[in-house]
């Protein structure tokens, strides 16, 4: 397998990508086998040498395709069973500026705008705030809105009630791997 | 059911603190990993194998940029609480569906729906949309301010409740 064309991210996405990288990836969606050398594992399972394996994994990184590399947790597993999805209203000249400060906070793991959808949807900011106890969220919220100067702006706390599903992307097209 | 805080002893708990991102790209990475915790290669492969199968883990692995590794949006639907089960289900089923919870509010059912690019994820919802009869909520993100899912595990409140 020759790595003669570069992965760029366009590359990635486009029917150009090697094969034998887009099984890697998928592959690498599964997660890295358990073994002593998962690379060497995943590089026999892909077509692909060991080396290159690791070079593509890097490379991705560099770009930003692959954002963390480790370990990823169920948090519901370990009893953090509190997942408050905080929607706001703000006028949408602030959105960005109110939402790097909210993706500031250490309770904030995840920050997002969102187009609102009139009439039925009129929230434009999205936050997650995770917590072992539904009180706890709350209390973090109060403060986070207090610290950030958030009162005026209208927003829902959206608690989840159950997990139907919790998994982490599956982007390659099925048959792929 | 989760499990308990006391299940996880201190290298467990080293073990999700320290590598929920930063596994080195390395030969052998449960090897250098193990060295910086000062235990062996086959300890932490065993820990690793432990955690995933009480379901803790999800896997060991990249977590890949939504935006960059394909097309993403979240979606919700407004569904009869009585029915939520049987349209978490369908939604469940469809292909590309990676999160689904069912959350406080008249759009009660929130997942996220994946696709290889933009004309297959709306396909893919327009296919759902169709199954379920009602109408899908369409938020793709515009804008993202965070997008680190690593988050620290608050082990002495999890040890109170």
């Amino acid at each position: 397998m020759s790595t003669a064309t570069p992965l760029s991210l366009d590359a990635a996405r486009s029917p150009g990508e090697p094969d034998a990288h887009r099984r890697l990836r998928a592959l690498l969606e599964q997660g890295l086998p358990l073994t002593p050398r998962p690379w060497q594992t995943l590089a026999e399972q892909a077509g692909l040498a060991e080396d290159e394996v690791m070079a593509c994994v890097r490379r991705w990184q560099a770009e930003g395709l692959i954002k963390r590399l480790g370990l990823v947790v169920r948090h519901r597993r370990l009893g953090i069973q509190a997942n408050a999805m905080v929607v706001w209203d703000v006028p949408d000249e602030r959105v960005t500026l109110v939402g790097r400060r909210l993706a500031r906070e250490t309770a904030v793991t995840l920050c997002y705008c969102r187009p609102r959808r009139l009439p039925d949807w009129p929230y434009n900011l999205f936050c997650m705030i995770h917590g072992a106890r539904r009180e706890r969220v709350l209390a973090e919220l109060a403060a986070i809105v207090e610290r950030l100067g958030l009162g005026e702006l209208e927003h829902r706390v959206l608690f989840s009630t159950h997990a139907y599903r919790q998994c982490g992307g599956r982007y390659v097209r099925e048959g792929a791997a | 059911m989760h499990c308990q805080a006391r299940d996880f002893d201190t290298l467990d708990r080293r073990l999700i603190d320290s590598y929920q991102r930063g596994l080195p790209v390395c030969t052998r990475p449960f090897h250098s990993v193990a060295e910086r915790l000062g235990t062996s290669e086959a300890e932490v492969i065993s820990r690793l194998e432990r955690l995933q199968s009480l379901g803790v883990l999800s896997r060991v692995g990249p977590v890949f940029d939504h935006a960059r590794a394909g097309a993403s949006l979240l979606a919700a639907v407004a569904v009869p609480e009585v029915e939520r089960d049987a349209f978490a289900e369908l939604i469940n089923a469809a292909p590309g569906v990676n999160h689904n919870y069912a959350r406080e509010h008249d759009f009660n059912l929130w997942f996220v729906m994946t696709a290889p690019d933009e004309p297959e994820l709306e396909a893919r919802l327009a296919a759902l949309e169709a199954r379920l009869g009602v109408p899908i909520l369409r938020l793709p993100m515009l804008e993202g301010f965070h997008i680190d899912l690593s988050f620290p595990i608050p082990w002495a409140e999890l040890e109170r409740t």
